[in-house]
């Protein structure tokens, strides 16, 4: 297959210094882009999330003529688990000659990919993967940044706690999950609680694969804090939620990260609380509304943020390739840290901030809606106005240069 | 007070060894009797929390529950009739590859079928909140939850040890060619304890989808759980599954009141420790014709 490629190239350069038509050929040749995502495991609910976007996006841009002409070839797999990503990746770069990697929800494998990336001198778009560390101090030239990182998540929600009066002088107890991502949200959430006079009384470690969290709710229960503040990710905040309203412990529950297919797999009546997302189908802006109703349309269900997420980050894939006329991994790098402005559908435009290669975006602190206020399944979710409001910087609640270990 | 913590977990150790119960003894049973560990066990326990939720959408949560698994034992029938029994006497490597790769078809049609993302799923309002007794806090579900355990439990142990039903079974279990020059088909047995085993795995899914998610891997997930806890218990003894699935609820929820990250390894560290004194497992029977 590779020969075959590789006769196929050789012949239409030959073939370009003799005539024109040839050049024709070998600028319809599909970009080929590698895309990695969790299928299975806790992360899964949202990796199918995050094909049917990225799919959206690709079939929107082929059928408008591609990209400099060229149609996108999209190749997704499951990335399973961190050492697993990063052999997908190395094959995919390899054997399948990909333009650029794209993808990720879990913090672990994106960082396993994105140290592929770097020593392949390729581009990794990280897209759904949330921890502190991979744009600190594990940040690198060729990995850049498209979901909101833990810290602006826990002070979007944070922000929101404060505001009702939920950590100053407050006992809380954290549960957080046993790898990368959650050990990055708990630090980011020790260190706001510590700023804003919360207690922090107690912060256990969940393996990722628990899904019985009763010993858990026992232990808060004898604590008893004033707020439980979570640092869970995937099936687990699911399950953690529901578990507590069948418990029915007393105490006010917040967390730092929720995404909405997990939030609505918890079922009516089970959740509770304050939550930060990075987006949300009832986004009242042209573009947000007119991809929620397209989603919705082809598969009878709105979007969830990952689904959004992928769609945007090719998007934004599309325009660095159509602006810098090529699939250059330097040139696309030197575009994105022009601090180029992207349209994510949201009320303000977003850019990659040139030294930590992190998207500068709004997020939004949710709630859920008073009981019988739900049109549908889906409609339980009360979501806040956008933060960093319209008037304060868009970098206002990421880490600070000065707080950042990233150097590039 | 540290005692009084130490206990509860203890207690709702128990709670959660019962659950476990319901998957291990169907797959116990059925490694018991017709020589195979069926790696499709948790596939059951997967439709079967779907189809309750299903079934429960249309009229009710109680007919979910007790609807479901009644579905599953017939899926069990034809499980039985049309693939185990062609491994009863096969190379066991055989059944293992032919149930595991069931366990991955039947999840990848739950996944084609409902989607991969989980389907919300609760009970009923009148069954959530909690029970206290002195300094002890149950949850009212999982009290019922252990009720039907302890319901189920008693039946089958009933039906093994009490009827002619289960004498043929049990004879079986140790010398199916005595049984069979008896004049007795062994054949109908088995099928009734597949139906049994799976239908069980299903009242488990339909009875633990409220408390967790129904998601395509939720099978997957499960069997390992189940598998230790037939191990330490040793296999083919009821009292040992029994034993070994509290042992395993009990040990988890002490780890965690220690040390919450080890947690999910404490029942491999159980089972390892097990293994080094008692290599048949806690009341293993010693079954001569695996040996």
């Amino acid at each position: 297959m590779n020969t075959t490629r590789r006769h196929l190239l050789q012949g239409a350069a030959f073939a370009g210094v003799v005539g024109a038509p040839a050049l024709l050929r070998a600028q319809t040749e599909k970009i080929k882009i590698g895309h990695l995502t969790p299928l299975t495991g806790f992360l899964g609910a949202l990796g199918e999330y995050a094909v049917m976007g990225i799919k959206m996006a690709t079939d929107e841009i082929n059928a408008a003529g591609g990209v400099l002409g060229r149609q996108l070839d999209v190749m997704s797999e499951d990335s399973v688990n961190p050492q697993v990503a990063s052999s997908k990746a190395q094959r995919m770069i390899e054997r399948d000659n990909v333009t650029l990697l794209m993808g990720e929800i879990n913090s672990a494998s994106a960082l396993t990919i994105s140290q592929v990336a770097a020593r392949n001198k390729k581009l990794f778009l990280s897209i759904g993967a949330r921890s502190d560390a991979l744009r600190g101090k594990d940040c690198n030239r060729y990995t850049f940044h498209v979901d909101i990182p833990v810290t602006v998540m826990v002070n979007a929600a944070g922000q929101a706690l404060v505001r009702d009066g939920m950590v100053k002088g407050k006992r809380i107890f954290s549960l957080t999950a046993d790898y990368l991502f959650g050990h990055d949200l708990s630090k980011a959430a020790k260190k706001f609680f510590a700023a804003n006079g919360g207690e922090q009384i107690g912060d256990e470690l969940v393996a990722t694969d628990v899904t019985d969290f009763s010993p858990y709710l026992l232990k808060i229960r004898q604590a008893r804090p004033d707020l439980v503040a979570t640092n869970l990710a995937g099936n687990q905040v699911t399950n953690f939620v529901k578990q507590y309203a069948e418990f029915g412990l007393p105490y006010a529950v917040a967390g730092f990260n929720l995404n909405t297919a997990d939030a609505w797999a918890a079922g009516e009546g089970n959740l509770g609380g304050i939550w930060p997302t990075v987006w949300h189908h009832e986004l009242n802006t042209p573009g947000s509304k007119a991809f929620t109703a397209a989603f919705t349309k082809k598969h009878g269900k709105p979007p969830e943020n990952h689904a959004w997420i992928e769609y945007v980050s090719l998007k934004i894939i599309a325009q660095a390739i159509d602006q810098t006329k090529s699939t250059d991994t330097d040139k696309l790098i030197a575009y994105f840290e022009s601090e180029a402005q992207f349209d994510l559908l949201k009320a303000r435009k977003g850019y990659f901030r040139s030294w930590d290669h992190q998207l500068m975006q709004e997020a939004y602190p949710f709630t859920v809606k008073a009981k019988g206020q739900a049109k549908d399944k889906w409609d339980f979710l009360k979501f806040g106005d956008a933060v960093p409001a319209a008037n304060q910087p868009l970098d206002l609640l990421a880490p600070s240069k000065a707080d950042s270990a990233c150097k590039m | 007070m540290q005692v009084v913590f130490l206990l509860e977990q203890v207690v709702n150790g128990l709670v959660l060894g019962g659950y476990y119960l319901l998957l291990a003894l169907g797959l116990s049973l059925i490694f018991s009797v017709g020589g195979i560990v069926n790696l499709a066990h948790g596939a059951f326990y997967a439709i079967g929390a779907y189809l309750s939720l299903e079934i429960g959408h249309h009229f009710g949560f109680g007919a979910g529950v007790v609807l479901s698994p009644v579905a599953v034992g017939l899926l069990g029938i034809l499980f039985e009739r049309f693939l185990l029994r062609r491994f009863y006497t096969a190379d066991p490597i055989l059944s293992l590859l032919v149930t595991f790769g069931l366990a991955m078809v039947a999840e990848q049609v739950l996944r084609m079928v409902w989607g991969a993302a989980p389907l919300p799923s609760a009970m009923p309002a009148a069954l959530k909140g909690n029970v206290t007794a002195g300094d002890f806090l149950f949850s009212r579900y999982r009290l019922l939850l252990l009720a039907i355990v302890l319901v189920v439990m008693t039946a089958l142990w009933l039906l093994l040890h009490k009827t002619s039903f289960g004498r043929v079974v049990r004879a079986g279990v140790q010398r199916p060619d005595m049984v069979a020059a008896l004049g007795i088909r062994l054949q109908p047995y088995m099928t009734a304890i597949v139906v049994l085993g799976v239908a069980s795995a299903a009242l488990g899914g339909a009875l633990f989808g409220p408390i967790t998610i129904v998601h395509p891997a939720m099978g997957t997930e499960i069997m390992t759980v189940a598998f230790v806890v037939v191990v330490i218990g040793g296999l083919g003894s009821f009292w040992g599954v029994v034993l070994a699935a509290l042992l395993v609820g009990v040990v988890r929820g002490v780890t965690i009141h220690f040390a919450p990250a080890a947690g999910e390894a404490s029942m491999y560290v159980l089972m390892f420790l097990v293994l080094m004194f008692r290599p048949r497992g806690l009341l293993g029977e010693r079954i001569e014709r695996f040996e």
